[in-house]
């Protein structure tokens, strides 16, 4: 018994592929965005002399961390659905990978500002720049150039882990396999082909951050050593 | 031991005390620094210079004592943290550069974002205050691309850039080999001689008498002998002329 596949009968779906892929690459862009700005927010809140803050900020890393992402996409889409909220698919599948990814951005970001010395930050306060001051120009950006690998995978991951949103019927790569081979019987070819392009996608995440990387890093860029 | 410190004193110490937990590291501290004037605080490892010199620039709270620095009294709870450290400068042993930013973006960031001078102007200053500690070029490079004694003269550069009334040194070229100190001591030679009010804690015998007006003889956290320069020659309490005694044997 040999496999026969026919890649014709399914590429000719491809405006449809194409689509998806873009979605997909949309809900990655938001996602990583607005994840990157709440995890850093959190990040700084679990340092915060405010008890509340700090515990508030952990208390949403790890409920985020020790639940299933599906989950968390359900309770977004009906609890937003329950207060009379009615949003798109799309909305509430950024929203929900917001929170997701925050949570993990958070906790990478925590290990990047332990990693800046000490003394660097004394150095700063002596300098009488302020806390918002060292955050931005003493802690942030080397922070993140420290854990620029773990933070960038995140979010690639974060990409594939879209693919969950199908069961909202966000019209990602995913939902969009799931009706084509639903209409052509021809699974094995369609999840081929989107497993392929989901490879592509990583991979122009991948780019995307390396260009990005080589903006924010300019000692790196000019000495090549890590700090 | 207490003395009524003039009013024109830039640093004043009265009765400081601070512990850690149950070890009292300092108790019932007092000196003052004069405009213009060098003080060096020597003493034991362990007897409480560092936390002296921190207590100065708050960045350790002290439990008693008052004391007053450019006019800012530091031992108040509601003590304007940033307006005093504008009038004070600190360089610590281990430099301590931000090692993201060039020498030139070190020196400019607290002129630019505290004072809110413009960047030309602040730019034109770190040049000023880089050819001071005679590196200017040296303002593109990146902190790791400078030895120890650069990296230290670089972080006073960064420091007098903010034009403190008084710069406080601990131990700033403890971490450097016999050749790269004597260069960090010429920038702080030159800095005394244009009259610079400074206060540093130091372990060179050798440089502490050469370049103090006066010295403080720190031991068990107590002020235990203060005088000029010369009671390095000749201590008049056992302990000092102990220490000296090591000390030399040490440089
Ligand atoms: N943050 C701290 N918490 C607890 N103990 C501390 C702290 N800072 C200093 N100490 C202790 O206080 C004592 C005095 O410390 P300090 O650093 O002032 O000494 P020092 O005279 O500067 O010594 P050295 O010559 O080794 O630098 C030491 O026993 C030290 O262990
Ligand atoms: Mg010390």
């Amino acid at each position: 018994m040999g496999i026969e596949l026919d890649f014709p009968a399914v590429l000719e779906r491809w405006p449809n592929f194409l689509g998806g892929a873009i979605l997909t690459l949309e809900l990655a862009f938001f996602a990583t965005v607005l994840g990157a700005f709440l995890g850093t927010l959190a990040a700084v809140g679990r340092r915060s002399h405010s008890l509340l803050i700090a515990r508030t900020c952990k208390v949403y890393v790890e409920a985020i961390r020790n639940t299933p992402l599906l989950v968390q996409i359900f309770l977004v889409y009906f609890g937003l659905a329950s207060i009379g909220l009615k949003l798109s698919a799309f909305t509430v599948a950024v929203a929900a990978l917001t929170i997701n990814v925050g949570a993990y951005t958070a906790e990478i970001m925590r290990a990047g500002f332990d990693a800046i010395p000490r003394g660097q930050l004394e150095a700063a306060e002596g300098l009488a720049l302020s806390r918002l001051q060292i955050y931005w120009h003493i802690i942030l950006l080397p922070a993140v150039e420290r854990v620029y690998p773990a933070l960038t995978s995140q979010f690639v991951l974060l990409m594939l882990a879209s693919s969950v949103c199908s069961q909202i019927s966000a019209e990602e790569l995913t939902a969009v396999a799931n009706y084509i081979q639903s209409d052509t019987y021809r699974a094995f070819e369609t999840y081929i082909i989107i497993a392929v392009l989901y490879i592509f996608l990583s991979l122009v995440m991948r780019a995307g951050f390396w260009g990005l990387g080589f903006v924010l890093f300019p000692r790196r860029r000019r000495l090549g050593t890590p700090l | 031991m207490q003395q009524d410190t003039p009013a024109t004193s830039i640093v004043s110490l009265r009765d400081v005390q601070k512990s850690f937990g149950s070890l009292k590291v300092l108790d019932g501290v007092s000196f003052a620094v004069e405009r213009g004037e060098v003080l060096a605080i020597i003493g034991r490892s362990g007897s409480g210079k560092s936390t002296a010199l921190r207590c100065i620039d708050r960045f350790e709270r002290v439990d008693h004592g008052e004391i007053v620095v450019c006019g800012h009294r530091v031992d108040s709870p509601d003590v304007d943290l940033r307006a005093l450290r504008q009038d004070v400068g600190i360089v610590f042993q281990s430099y301590n550069l931000f090692p993201h930013l060039t020498i030139e973006q070190n020196i400019t960031l607290a002129p630019c974002s505290v004072k809110r001078m413009a960047l030309s102007q602040a730019k034109e200053l770190a040049r000023k205050v880089l050819a001071q500690v005679g590196l200017e070029e040296k303002l593109h490079a990146y902190p790791e691309q400078l030895s120890g004694g650069q990296q230290q003269r670089a972080a006073i550069a960064r420091s007098l850039a903010m034009q403190p009334k008084v710069m406080l040194f601990d131990e700033v070229t403890s971490a450097l080999d016999p050749e790269l100190t004597a260069e960090v001591q010429r920038v702080i030679e030159r800095l005394a001689a244009e009259g610079m009010t400074m206060v540093m804690v130091t372990h060179e015998m050798g440089f502490a008498k050469s370049i103090a007006d006066r010295i403080v003889f720190m031991h068990r956290g107590k002020v235990h002998e203060t005088g000029p320069a010369s009671i390095l020659t000749s201590p008049t309490t056992p302990e000092l002329a102990q220490f000296v005694g090591t000390g030399d044997l040490k440089s």
